[in-house]
């Protein structure tokens, strides 16, 4: 017995892979076929599902609504479709933002001194395990009217002897896209710096060699070779982005619906899984096509797994 | 030509985003010496008084433990205390589990053929390109759905229930955890050199004795910063567990969440003060610690 | 019961399955048979076989045809740990984590041998590689030499029946592994435990072996001492890999018992009193091949073999010189030692200067074609 299974190798592999794969079966892939299932069925009066095969909900989310003025039996309603564009534009801002702020201090701690690099790097972990949901409260406590960034205005007016109205920043869709960006933020910085990180200095002086300036070097060389980072990255803020309630929650009050919230509403307010199943499929599809468009032109870098 | 310079634009980014990403963490932890019970905004910090607590309106004036008066409120809070320990418990349940299947799968990906290995390789991605809240609810729904059905044949009712809890969070940590700690043991064995195994082997010892002595130690490393992963992917975690908690199984990041839309008191401030101090320390040995191992190499 | 042959390959074959989905027999149908006490050569060029055909016979890979016997006893699907042989590797594989002493100790653990008689053992072998003292040191703290030294003690110290040593020399510097290869052939006579040793270099091979079998594309080529191998190369193939050797094409003209006669049409002439190997037939077509160093310069025509040509480079390294002659059209390579100075230029051939090359019958091979 133990002899075969010695020489056969690969049911040796299957057993070993088996207690990860049932778990993924079980717990990711099951679930993501109930969702479907669930998608296509009604909701019954109390809540629950009633399986059968409707698109009602994916009529629903494009658009199509029973509940409308001037007695009409049917009309378009864009709200859902509102909804989903908020998410991918909101997602899209927050992705170059990040990006925006993320590179420059990537390049920076990328050419620190080796010794130092730890140092800087420990300092973009210390936010990123700090929790998520405290994360978002900081940004409460900072932007609310009576926050320390108003104290701080307040102040610096009162300095030139200006007179000063506490600016209403919390709960709005500005908050909410200064949150998401300091919620990913290190998803970016780290990728960026390992592919950065990865580049032989030698190529700078061959660069230099053969006559690139500073700014030819970085275009041509740098920004290149980093492109794998820059895609790892993208792909760790836009997909979470897409999908996160809590920040909009937060700091956006009831004022910036995501698909996130809506979904989340779903299935926890107004308890129509099915609808929500529907969402989720959408919100779902929506960061395969992307990601699928995204990483065919760029590839796929193994920088994702280092963050 | 040192090979260090930088541009000074680069210089003042890099300054401007160190501020954006720790400004928000000052202004927390300040807020948790906040005299203020409302902690709508800062009244100063809370002076010490040993004999007598007086209050007026909503400050507090003074209290046995003086500045850091939210914190020992936050120590005699039952509730903080039971969700630290849920946290924990998750965490280290989830790891444990998905440290040693994750290792398993890591190790059959790298090592060997078999006929469902391009399939498992690819759904180890799954969780990376999916949003949470589509995998929270998709667990959600199943266990609802399964306990449902269970419930019923069963015949179970009341206490005996089938319901969510701590099991069935501690489940859906593994789930999303395991790719993580599979991909990140795998790109360590990516590097292994095979013929240490068979060094092993050629001097006598067999799969399993080469395993212990030879493989295990050489890749632990990897499992190691897996397992770290793996168990900060489970402390931060907040969407999964909104999904699948249920009584009693609150964790720490749903308890501030459920704060927050209510009555926010510095004892929030003062718990995410403890939070970031645990994880500051936590992460400074663990780097000692790194440092001294390549110091030793 | 000791068997005459420590190792024997019977028939091997092992079928590779290239990245391309591609069938490929790394080792087609090889036997050979390793003398007990043996220092044994597999030669050849990365993809020959020579590494597969010695993890076979460590039991890292199995045969897909054929059988490997240690001792006399077919090893069929015996993992590596139940065989009496052990492997010092190319990268020397030594554990990271482990002390030198550890290393070593650690064939013998397996064995199950009790803490004295590691200690012991342990000592010894570390004396034998001359490593004294370094027993608390890790792998990483070594010079690559060292390092290859606690390979080799680490082996060794389980007295194996045949030790297998897959390029262990490879990664060092030239001196060094000069040194090495003395060493380890001293060691082995020492020892007297069979040696098979895989190496892409001919003068490695050539120094240590007692006898060496070339390979290519999976296929012994030729096995022999080293004075064979060079002296009578079975093909064109041997001929051409071991050393330098100028071929001409030709047909065998007359054929006797002694010797043969080759007309090379190339230089519409005769070789004559070529010495015969067996299987020659009257009018086939041959290879004739003479080593560099083998033809001679000549200022006048001897009756043998000897052709005037013109100088067309010299090439001065040293020990040598290289003559390159034009025959009618035909390049032939001549190295001529440089016994006395070369300081003077005149005592250089110039170019385009007539000279005329001796290839005494003794010195000329015909070989087989194909």
């Amino acid at each position: 017995m133990l002899q075969r299974l010695r020489e056969n190798k690969s049911a040796q592999g299957t057993l070993l892979a088996t207690p990860t794969m049932l778990w993924m079966l079980a717990l990711l892939i099951i679930p993501l076929l109930l969702t479907l299932v669930v998608s296509f069925g009604k909701r019954s009066p109390d809540g629950d599902v009633i399986y059968t095969f409707s698109l009602d909900n994916y009529i629903r989310l494009l658009g199509y609504s029973t509940d409308c003025e001037n007695g009409q039996a049917s009309c378009f309603n864009p709200l859902y479709l509102q909804i989903l564009w908020r998410s991918v534009s909101l997602a899209f801002n927050t992705t170059i933002l990040v990006i925006v702020l993320a590179y420059p201090l990537a390049y920076f701690i990328a050419r620190a001194q080796p010794k130092r690099r730890n140092t800087f790097l420990f300092l973009v972990l210390i936010p990123l395990w700090t929790n998520f949901v405290i994360r978002v409260y900081a940004w409460m406590m900072l932007l609310r009217k009576e926050g320390a960034i108003n104290i701080i205005l307040g102040w610096v007016a009162g300095l030139f002897g200006l007179d000063f109205q506490p600016l209403e920043m919390l709960y709005t869709p500005g908050a909410v896209l200064v949150g998401m960006v300091y919620e990913f933020l290190p998803f970016m910085i780290l990728p960026i710096f390992t592919s950065l990180e990865k580049i032989d200095g030698s190529l700078y002086e061959a660069a230099a060699d053969l006559g690139a300036n500073a700014i030819k070097t970085f275009l041509r060389v740098t920004l290149p070779l980093s492109m794998p980072g820059v895609v790892a990255g993208t792909i760790l803020v836009f997909i979470p982005v897409m999908g996160t309630f809590i920040v909009s929650d937060i700091l956006g009050g009831r004022q910036v619906i995501l698909v996130g919230n809506l979904i989340q509403r779903q299935f926890l307010d107004a308890r129509d899984p099915t609808f929500g199943s529907a969402a989720s499929l959408i919100l779902m599809i929506m960061t395969l096509i992307v990601t699928y468009f995204y990483t065919r032109k760029f590839g796929f870098g193994e920088e994702i797994v280092v963050a | 030509m040192n090979p260090y310079r930088r541009h000074p634009v680069i210089q003042i980014a890099t300054v401007l985003v160190y501020i954006f990403l720790y400004a928000p963490i000052v202004v927390l932890i300040l807020y948790s010496f906040n005299a203020s019970r409302t902690n709508v905004t800062f009244e100063g910090f809370i002076p010490r008084v040993s004999e007598r607590v007086e209050m007026k309106g909503s400050l507090v004036q003074a209290a046995p433990c003086g500045a850091f008066h939210w914190f020992c409120e936050l120590s005699k809070n039952d509730d903080v205390i039971e969700a630290a320990g849920n946290t924990l418990t998750i965490a280290f349940a989830s790891t444990f589990v998905s440290v040693i299947i994750g290792t398993m799968a890591a190790l059959a990906l790298q090592r060997y053929e078999f006929k469902l290995k391009p399939f498992s390789q690819l759904s180890l991605y799954i969780p990376i390109v999916i949003p949470e809240i589509v995998m929270g609810i998709g667990i959600l729904t199943l266990f609802s759905q399964l306990f449902g059905l269970l419930n019923g044949a069963l015949g179970l009712t009341g206490d005996s229930r089938l319901s969510l809890g701590l099991g069935t969070v501690i489940v859906s940590h593994i789930a999303f955890s395991v790719p993580f700690v599979t991909l990140v043991v795998q790109a360590r064995l990516q590097g292994f050199d095979k013929s240490y195994e068979e060094a092993a082997m050629d001097l006598g010892a067999n799969e399993w004795t080469t395993f212990r002595r030879v493989t295990f130690p050489m890749i632990l490393p990897g499992i190691l910063s897996g397992g770290l992963l793996a168990f900060t992917l489970s402390l931060d975690d907040f969407v999964i567990t909104f999904f699948t908690n249920g009584p009693g199984s609150t964790t720490l990041p749903i308890y501030v969440y459920g704060l927050l839309r209510k009555i926010i008191t510095p004892q929030v401030n003062a718990l995410s003060t403890v939070w970031v101090l645990t994880v500051f320390i936590a992460v400074l040995l663990l780097q000692m610690l790194q440092s001294r191992e390549q110091k030793q190499h | 019961m000791a068997s005459e042959f420590a190792v024997e390959l019977r028939d091997v074959v092992k079928k590779f399955i290239t990245p391309e989905g591609n069938e490929l027999n790394a080792v087609d149908h090889v036997t050979m048979q390793i003398k007990n006490g043996e220092f044994f050569s597999m030669l050849g060029s990365s993809g020959c076989g020579k590494t597969t055909s010695l993890r076979m016979i460590a039991g890292f890979e199995w045969p897909t045809e054929g059988e490997v016997y240690i001792e006399g006893k077919p090893m069929g699907h015996t993992p590596p740990f139940q065989r009496k042989v052990n492997t010092v590797f190319q990268s020397y594989a030594l554990f990271q984590h482990m002390t030198v002493f550890q290393n070593i100790a650690f064939g013998l653990e397996m064995e199950g041998a009790d803490k004295n008689e590691i200690e012991k053992r342990v000592k010894r072998a570390l004396e034998m590689v001359q490593l004294t003292g370094m027993e608390r040191r890790k792998p990483k703290q070594l010079s690559g030499g060292q390092q290859q030294r606690v390979a080799v003690a680490r082996a060794l110290v389980k007295v194996p029946d045949v030790l297998l040593l897959d390029e262990p020399l490879g990664a060092l510097d030239l001196k060094l592994r000069k040194e090495m290869q003395l060493e380890l052939k001293a060691l082995q006579q020492q020892l007297g435990i069979t040696f098979v040793y895989v190496t892409h270099d001919q003068e490695e091979a050539m120094t240590m072996s007692d006898r060496i079998a070339v390979m290519s594309k999976g296929k012994v080529q030729q096995m022999g001492t080293p004075v064979e191998i060079y002296e009578r190369p079975a093909n064109r193939f041997v001929a051409d890999f071991i050393g330098e050797s100028n071929f001409l094409e030709g047909t065998i003209k007359s054929l006797s018992k002694e010797e043969a006669v080759v007309f090379v049409p190339q230089l519409n002439a005769e070789l004559t009193g070529i010495p015969v190997s067996d299987g020659l037939v009257n009018g086939e077509e041959v290879t004739v091949s003479i080593r560099p160093e083998k033809v001679h310069i000549s200022d006048k025509v001897l009756d043998v073999n000897s052709f005037t040509g013109r100088v067309t480079n010299t090439v001065y390294i040293g020990t040598d010189t290289h003559v390159f002659v034009d025959l009618m059209g035909k390049q032939i390579k001549v190295f001529e030692q440089n016994r006395i100075s070369r300081l003077d230029p005149g005592s250089f051939y110039s170019i385009g200067q007539e000279v005329i090359l001796v290839m005494w019958p003794d010195n000329v091979l015909v070989l087989k074609k194909g």
